[in-house]
């Protein structure tokens, strides 16, 4: 029985890796600081599993795997099992910490019996489960060789044969109390007649239609009072095999818990979380894929994208969805995106960022169909803040990051830019702008820049142009589509001119002659 | 136990909310005042007698059944009238409990508050059984012989003092005897009530000490927390029998309220034969047929209601319309074709829930429904027109129709002019005629009952408001062919005199239609 990990492959060192991670800069700037939020929300108490997305992937076998494993998830039966799974180590923890905290001996030794009952009927029950199940990836593929070797083993079976005994044994206790004032006596339970039944038996024949239910409502706490600490103690000495049984039961088996099954338990929430955080995306019609991933190739795409933060928040609020396309073929490195205002150019470069981390971390992505560039860095360079009171400060402090950027960055980073040097004159932005664009086409880096220096645009045959469109109806409505195609700064104009009837030809046919 | 003094085998339930097709009826029928008489001021009594009135029977069965309780009833009013009061009385004697134990949030206060109760309603179980003990004997049908014999077998004294000795034990002198086990967490749970048994009546003293082994402590009297959760425990452990006994008492309670329902009706019954009878109307119970027999021959029928109002004897008409399906009634206005159709339906109404009819004699064949079609005086609320209001009401009524129902027409589609009127009222009777629905119609259409007339059907029967040669009334209807004038003139007269007198017209128009009957 080897340890094994759902989250890396074997061969991967992954001793200390989630030690002093924290947030990635970018995940402000990308939205994905919302996204994992969302992702984590009903877990991070229990699993701590935001660490899990702060780490990207060294290699692409790594991202690999952790696609095998996403994939077999998509199965819904072995989902449901899995979480069936988690749902028992949940109770498992919970009795376990309820029996820490409780103070009476025999209410202590129940709820841990409780805990071990449940640990070796999940465990159990998911071997059985997961020895059916088709299986491809090397993730679950290895776990489940190492369950099912530790569900054999006899220290388990041990443990779970004695926890049942123990179950069944006390659930046939059954003793009788004779309260009288303040008096309580204990016996055995003697076959005594059940005096309600008999009472319902005598006014039986009055019975006309249904009545009201006068049974109050007693809730079936977890812990006991003195009072009940004392009658179970007589309880115990009533029937005193079971109880000393479970006494030595609980002090021989208090680390019963199996580490590589309670990491997998924690691990597997991360494919979890993901998978119903997108389930309700799918849910609306929107499409996720698994990308296809090089850590060489720069040709990658992605087709009918979007932005999950954007997205979920849509979804919330009951609107639609655009979604969005991109390619870079040959020796394109640079999508330089233009357009009007408020016409989703923003949206775009975090989608792109989005997916590419996502991809990373060996998540299904938004799109029908993918294919994404493993980055060793990612670098985001959105403007700070709108406020512009200090201009000089500002224009400095962007170059600054700017530059810092550019000397990490390396031919493999993915370098988004948006919207800097609009502080500064139009003459100034276009110098600066291009500068800076030299430098990273010379890196070779992939590189998302939303401006409206549309200059870029034919610097280089290596710089693809992308624009944010209008209606063509009414200028006034986003369509929040962002197209390849040449940035002439006119789009938007043109729209308006058409329909106040002042385009050219337009102008040529009410002018009669 | 059961009372079934309304069906041989099943309990009648009260109506509150009536469809607007009944509450059409009741209207038109002026049935408030029949319902009235039956309550006597008693509301109770009015919604019991409106329940049964208006859920006709449709069985000659069951209508026999209720004609002969209701003639024991008749035989032995005092001893009727005094088994609903002693019902009435148990009713209440729950109601004022209401603030008591047993709607307490603690089992053990609830357990007493049902025993006190019990107590009680014992005590009223033998007062039922005496009634049936004492007066059994007197009565004859076969409603009444059920339920004392009913009484005397399952009230016995052995069953009473089971029931005391029982009442004695819950209280629970010697102690609480639970059963328990354990669930999750070695808490104790299933806290069961359990009975001493017979042969260990002492078990505390001797058997405890024989049969070991047997664990006792108490709770230190200063610990308060302990007594509290000690009496959780007995708390738990006597829910279950609290219930089981509070339920008991509703379940009596109910009894009663099923005795004093069904007796409610017969009390009504007995209050309108008193007012009828002391204005010396005649009454009968009629001899029902099944609904394909197409019977109907009445003596002196009259209008219950009208008699109730004006206190005093009414008119009776004569009629035999066995094997006839239409009834056109035309003829002179305030001739009684009003109160005719009146009588019509209030008889078929009290002979469908077993009561007495309001005529010297009466065989009918039963109805499967009745519904009253009534020209509408003008509402200001409304927003359609009077003809389309007309239109709609019938379609309503059309859509419950069923063979073998039974419709009184009352000047309906009159909202326009007569040749539309006819033919509207032609193409719905047509209809009805031929799904064998029973029709009376009274009608100024002379077009409608005169073209009616000359198909010379054999199930149709034309009568006419009678007119003396001096134009006076005398609120007979007689057979005959439908003529094209109702009298209006004699009406002009009546009322303007000879002069036309318009301060005399005004007041005239705000008289009632009964009050110028009674003036006549």
């Amino acid at each position: 029985m080897t340890a094994t990990s759902i989250l890396f492959p074997e061969e991967l060192n992954r001793d200390g890796v989630w030690e002093g991670l924290s947030e990635p800069d970018f995940f402000v700037d990308l939205n994905l600081d919302q996204i994992v939020r969302t992702i984590t929300a009903s877990r991070e108490d229990e699993y701590h599993l935001r660490v899990f997305f702060y780490l990207p992937l060294p290699n692409v076998d790594a991202v690999l795997y952790r696609q095998e494993v996403m994939q077999d998830l998509e199965n819904e039966a072995l989902f449901e099992s899995v979480k069936e799974f988690s749902q028992k180590m949940h109770l498992v923890r919970l009795h376990l910490n309820l029996s820490g905290k409780l103070y009476y001996k025999y209410n202590k030794e129940g709820w841990f019996l409780e805990a071990v009952a449940t640990y070796c009927e999940a465990v159990a029950k998911f071997a059985q489960d997961l020895s059916s199940m088709e299986i491809k990836s090397r993730g679950f593929k290895s776990f489940r060789e190492y369950l099912l070797s530790y569900v054999q083993s006899g220290r388990f079976r041990t443990l779970r044969d004695t926890a049942k005994k123990l179950k069944d044994d006390l659930s046939m206790v059954r003793y009788c109390l004779l309260i009288n004032g303040g008096q309580v006596k204990v016996r055995r339970y003697a076959s005594e007649a059940d005096y309600s039944a008999e009472i319902e038996r005598v006014f039986a024949k009055f019975k006309q239609h249904a009545v009201k239910d006068y049974r109050v409502q007693y809730s079936t706490g977890v812990d006991m009072n003195h009072v009940e600490a004392r009658i179970i103690e007589l309880v115990a000495k009533l029937f005193p095999e079971v109880f000393s049984h479970l006494e030595k039961y609980c002090a021989e088996n208090a680390d019963f818990l199996d580490d590589t099954v309670a990491a997998f338990d924690r691990e597997v929430q991360f494919y979890m979380a993901y998978l119903e955080y997108i389930a309700s995306f799918r849910g609306r019609g929107l499409s996720f894929c698994y990308p296809e991933i090089s850590d060489t190739c720069k040709e990658i795409y992605d087709y009918e994208g979007f932005d999950l933060a954007l997205a979920y928040q849509l979804m919330i609020e009951g609107k639609s969805v655009v979604c969005n396309d991109f390619f870079l073929q040959g020796k394109e490195r640079v999508l330089l995106v233009s357009g009007p205002n408020q016409g989703g150019k923003t949206t775009f470069a975090r989608t792109f960022g989005q997916l590419h981390y996502l991809a990373s971390l060996g998540c299904p992505v938004p799109g029908r169909k993918a294919c994404l560039f493993l980055a060793d860095r990612i670098f985001t360079h959105f403007e700070r803040e709108e406020d512009i009171r200090n201009l000089r400060g500002k224009l400095q402090d962007d170059l600054v990051r700017m530059h810092s950027i550019l000397t990490q960055a390396t031919k493999r980073s993915i370098i988004i830019v948006n919207e800097i040097f609009n502080s500064t004159t139009l003459h100034d932005a276009v110098f600066l702008s291009t500068q800076i664009m030299q430098q990273i086409l010379e890196l070779d880096a992939l590189c998302v820049w939303v401006t409206f220096v549309v200059e870029l645009a034919s610097l280089d045959e290596r710089i693809v142009s992308m624009v944010s469109t209008v209606h063509p109806d009414d200028p006034g409505l986003r369509t929040y589509k962002i197209l390849r195609k040449p940035a002439d700064g006119l789009a938007f104009a043109l729209f308006i001119a058409e329909k106040y009837r002042l385009t050219r030809d337009k102008i040529k046919e009410r002018i009669q002659t | 136990m059961k009372v079934f003094l309304m069906f041989r085998d099943r309990d009648f339930f009260l109506s509150e909310k009536f469809s607007s097709l009944l509450e059409e009826l009741v209207k038109d029928l002026e049935l408030d005042i029949l319902f009235e008489a039956m309550a006597s001021g008693d509301d109770y009594l009015l919604k019991v007698a409106k329940t049964a009135l208006l859920a006709s029977l449709h069985d000659v069965d069951t209508i026999r059944y209720r004609q002969e309780i209701l003639k024991d009833c008749l035989k032995n009013a005092s001893v009727v009238r005094s088994m609903y009061t002693l019902a009435v009385e148990t009713i209440e004697t729950r109601k004022r409990a209401y603030l008591g134990g047993i709607f307490s949030h603690y089992p053990s206060s609830i357990l007493s508050g049902a025993l006190e109760l019990l107590q009680l309603f014992v005590e009223q179980l033998k007062k039922l059984r005496n009634f049936a003990d004492e007066y059994g004997a007197r009565f004859e049908s076969e409603g009444f012989t059920r339920l004392f014999g009913m009484l005397r077998e399952e009230l016995d004294d052995g069953y009473l003092s089971t029931v005391q000795e029982h009442l004695r034990e819950l209280r629970f002198r010697k102690g609480v005897l639970l059963s328990a086990s354990l669930r999750s967490g070695n808490v104790g749970n299933d806290y069961t009530l359990r009975q001493f048994p017979k042969y260990e009546r002492n078990w505390m003293k001797t058997m405890w000490q024989k049969r070991p082994p047997v664990y006792s402590f108490s709770i230190d009297p200063r610990d308060e927390n302990g007594a509290r959760a000690l009496s959780e425990l007995r708390d738990r452990g006597l829910n279950s029998v609290a219930n089981a006994l509070a339920q008991s008492a509703d379940h009596i309670v109910s009894f009663f309220e099923v005795l004093r329902l069904e007796l409610a009706f017969y009390v009504g019954c007995l209050n309108l034969y008193e007012r009828l009878i002391e204005l010396g109307e005649p009454l009968a119970f009629p001899a029902p047929v099944p609904p394909n027999e197409k019977r109907y021959t009445a003596r002196e029928l009259y209008d219950p209601c009208l008699a109730l109002m004006v206190r005093n004897k009414v008119v009776g008409n004569d009629l035999d319309a066995s094997g006839k399906d239409l009834v056109i009634v035309t003829g002179a206005n305030q001739g009684g074709k009003s109160t005719f159709l009146r009588s019509i339906g209030l008889a078929q109404l009290m002979m469908q829930c077993g009561m007495f009819v309001p005529a010297e004699s009466l065989s009918a064949s039963l109805c499967r429904k009745l519904f009253t079609h009534y020209r509408r005086r003008e509402d200001a609320t409304m927003k359609s027109g009077k003809l389309e209001e007309e239109l709609k009401r019938m379609s309503d009524i059309v859509d419950e129709l069923t063979p073998h129902a039974m419709v009184l027409f009352n000047e309906s589609f009159s909202a326009t002019n007569e040749r539309e009127g006819s033919e509207i009222a032609r193409q719905v009777v047509s209809a009805l005629l031929e799904k064998n629905i029973r029709v009376f119609f009274v009608t100024h259409h002379y077009e409608f009952a005169h073209d009616f007339y000359t198909q010379r059907l054999n199930n149709a029967l034309f009568l006419r408001a009678e007119r003396g040669s001096e134009g006076q009334r005398t609120f007979k209807l007689v057979e005959g062919e439908p003529l094209q004038t109702s009298y209006g003139e004699d009406l002009y007269r009546d009322i303007f005199g000879e002069s036309g007198s318009s301060s005399l017209r005004d007041k005239a128009t705000s008289i009632s239609e009964s009050e110028r009957l009674v003036s006549i």
